[in-house]
């Protein structure tokens, strides 16, 4: 191992990362702890004591309970269609040279690096264009576009690291194209896949700015809390965002755990050479 | 002959989607700049551009307020991101991915809880502030809320990780043994780093800039949650037109100005670098 910089640089990089990564991570400690704050004032600003009090009454706020609720059917709903959707496109893509396939790649580009607000306030034109009501499936249709995206991008980059002589090896062992699929090529893609589903979950229930334009008077979890910042936030906000929070990371440790095991399976059986890519749990 | 028309079957269903709630949306949106009219009396396609001139006109200060938070927002990021992204890349060692893993933490809480928990920190009885000033370390009368202060930390914030981890990604594709080929050749550490890192660096920071600065400038978030009548930016005005308003026209040119305005910075420095790269680093 080669060291581009001598080790007194060492420790201080060391440090400042640390120190970046508290700074990172103080507001999610602020959200936590102020979940347990025994507060009776409307704005929960001032720390008055440990309280459960919120755990409790979690969903004593009805709007908020329905708009959390709308989040997480909505982030389910969306994931099924985008991963069916995305994989198919991730997997022509990484498999296939065929016509209009740069074109298809300038979309997928444009849509990671337009401005969300114009991918939203675009998507309303279209729907006020059309006379189309906005509500909970106005805003299902929204994310469903934007995670397409992200699940293709995923399940491509795992196409890269997939031998293809695989597949014809397989083929030529009299294997159909289903057989071939389901016994060669879904084992290789699956990573990606389950990398792009968290990635389109993740995406959907924390989406803001599309979903504000697209949204109507229905409330998702994000909107409400946005709306409640000039009120008061109230702690069940707090303790919904740290529940979620909780859930998220279980979900990607369970994720990375899995993976592991699966290599080490893999490698034992010595059936595909370990290719490396998108073992990263992928989160953003 | 059924194989060639494989990837289109593949694509068709994913494409449409993006073709139709996508592409379309952004074509509709800048034709609804060129109508005139009112929710009462309709609106009417005048092919005009009094729309665009006339938002520049009234939006000039939001306009370049945006451009700037988005730049100033980006510099710092790329100051802070660096270094890390270094740290981690030639001397994580074993532990890179948690150290990733850590930065990426703040993407598990909601985007506008995250932004909360910072009104919760910078509030002028708040937490931070409040005991500052109980212990005659600030002034009585000394705020961070309601400045650009609080609205470009809230977007440094927000959007730090998309800027660290394609600076990583690229790092870590750098083949260690041009380090050992520099020092061979005598290259001083510095050499090194000017000379072979930063350069092949470049791509990455330049992948991260897109996905900072985009989001940074059309930000409204940061804005409406940490900023004050100051600190509006276009994402706010184009808000308050679209669903306060409801003067669609009106709304719809100045989006699609800020779209026009970040798509060219977009393309110009795509074409300079190819999306190849930028695509592969911000898929990670």
């Amino acid at each position: 191992m080669s060291r581009p910089l001598g080790t007194r640089d060492g420790w201080f990089l060391r440090s400042y990362t640390w120190v970046v990564i508290a700074w990172l991570s103080l507001p999610i400690l602020v959200m936590v702890v102020f979940g347990f704050n025994d507060t009776t004032s409307k704005f929960n600003f001032v720390w008055q004591g440990w309280t459960l009090h919120w755990y409790r009454d979690l969903f004593a706020i009805p709007d908020l309970t329905t708009a959390l609720v709308n989040s997480i059917t909505i982030a389910v709903i969306v994931t099924l269609a985008s991963v069916v959707l995305g994989t198919m496109i991730g997997y022509a893509m990484g498999k296939y040279r065929f016509r209009g396939r740069g074109a298809l790649d300038l979309v997928l580009f444009a849509n990671v690096a337009a401005p969300e607000i114009a991918m939203g306030t675009g998507l309303l034109s279209l729907f006020l264009s059309l006379g189309i009501p906005r509500g909970y499936w106005t805003v299902v249709i929204a994310h469903i576009m934007f995670d397409i995206v992200y699940v293709a991008i995923t399940v491509r980059a795992r196409m890269a690291a997939f031998d293809k002589s695989l597949e014809e090896a397989a083929h030529d062992l009299g294997a159909g194209a289903f057989t071939t699929f389901r016994l060669v090529t879904f084992p290789v893609l699956l990573p990606g896949v389950v990398a792009g589903a968290l990635l389109a979950f993740a995406l959907s229930i924390d989406d803001f700015i599309i979903t504000d334009f697209n949204a109507g008077a229905m409330q998702t979890f994000p909107l409400w809390v946005y709306g409640s910042s000039r009120v008061g936030t109230p702690p069940q906000v707090n303790v919904m965002g740290t529940l979620i929070f909780g859930f998220g990371i279980l979900l990607v440790l369970a994720n990375t755990l899995l993976l592991r095991r699966s290599r080490r399976q893999t490698r034992s059986r010595s059936l595909v050479d370990d290719a490396g890519l998108a073992e990263e749990p992928v989160a953003s | 002959m059924r194989k060639r028309l494989a990837p289109y079957w593949l694509v068709l269903p994913g494409g449409l989607w993006l073709a139709v709630f996508f592409v379309i949306p952004m074509v509709v949106m800048v034709m609804v700049s060129f109508e005139s009219g009112s929710l009462e009396s309709g609106f009417t396609l005048t092919g005009d551009w009094h729309n665009f001139t006339s938002m520049i006109d009234h939006y000039h200060d939001q306009l370049i307020r945006s451009f700037k938070y988005g730049l100033v927002t980006t510099v710092i990021t790329i100051m802070l991101a660096y270094p890390m992204a270094y740290w981690i890349a030639f001397r994580g060692g074993r532990h890179k991915s948690t150290y990733l893993f850590l930065i990426l933490l703040p993407f598990f809480v909601t985007f506008v809880i995250r932004t909360i928990s910072w009104q919760f920190l910078l509030a002028d009885d708040g937490i931070l502030l409040g005991h500052l000033k109980d212990w005659g370390l600030l002034p009585e009368g000394f705020h961070v809320i309601a400045t650009s202060y609080a609205v470009i930390g809230g977007l440094v914030y927000n959007f730090l990780p998309f800027m660290v981890l394609p600076i990583y990604v690229a790092l870590e594709r750098i083949d260690r043994s041009l380090l050992e080929a520099a020092s061979d050749l005598f290259a001083s550490r510095r050499a090194a780093f000017t000379q072979v890192v930063l350069p092949l660096s470049l791509p990455g920071v330049f992948a991260g800039v897109i996905l900072t600065f985009v989001p940074a400038a059309s930000d409204y978030v940061n804005a409406s949650i940490l900023g004050g009548t100051g600190q509006i930016m276009i994402g706010n005005i184009i808000e308050t037109l679209y669903l306060t308003n409801s003067d669609y026209p009106h709304a719809a040119a100045l989006s699609s100005i800020l779209l026009a305005a970040l798509l060219l910075g977009i393309f110009v420095y795509a074409k300079a670098l190819g999306t190849k790269d930028v695509m592969d680093v911000s898929a990670g």
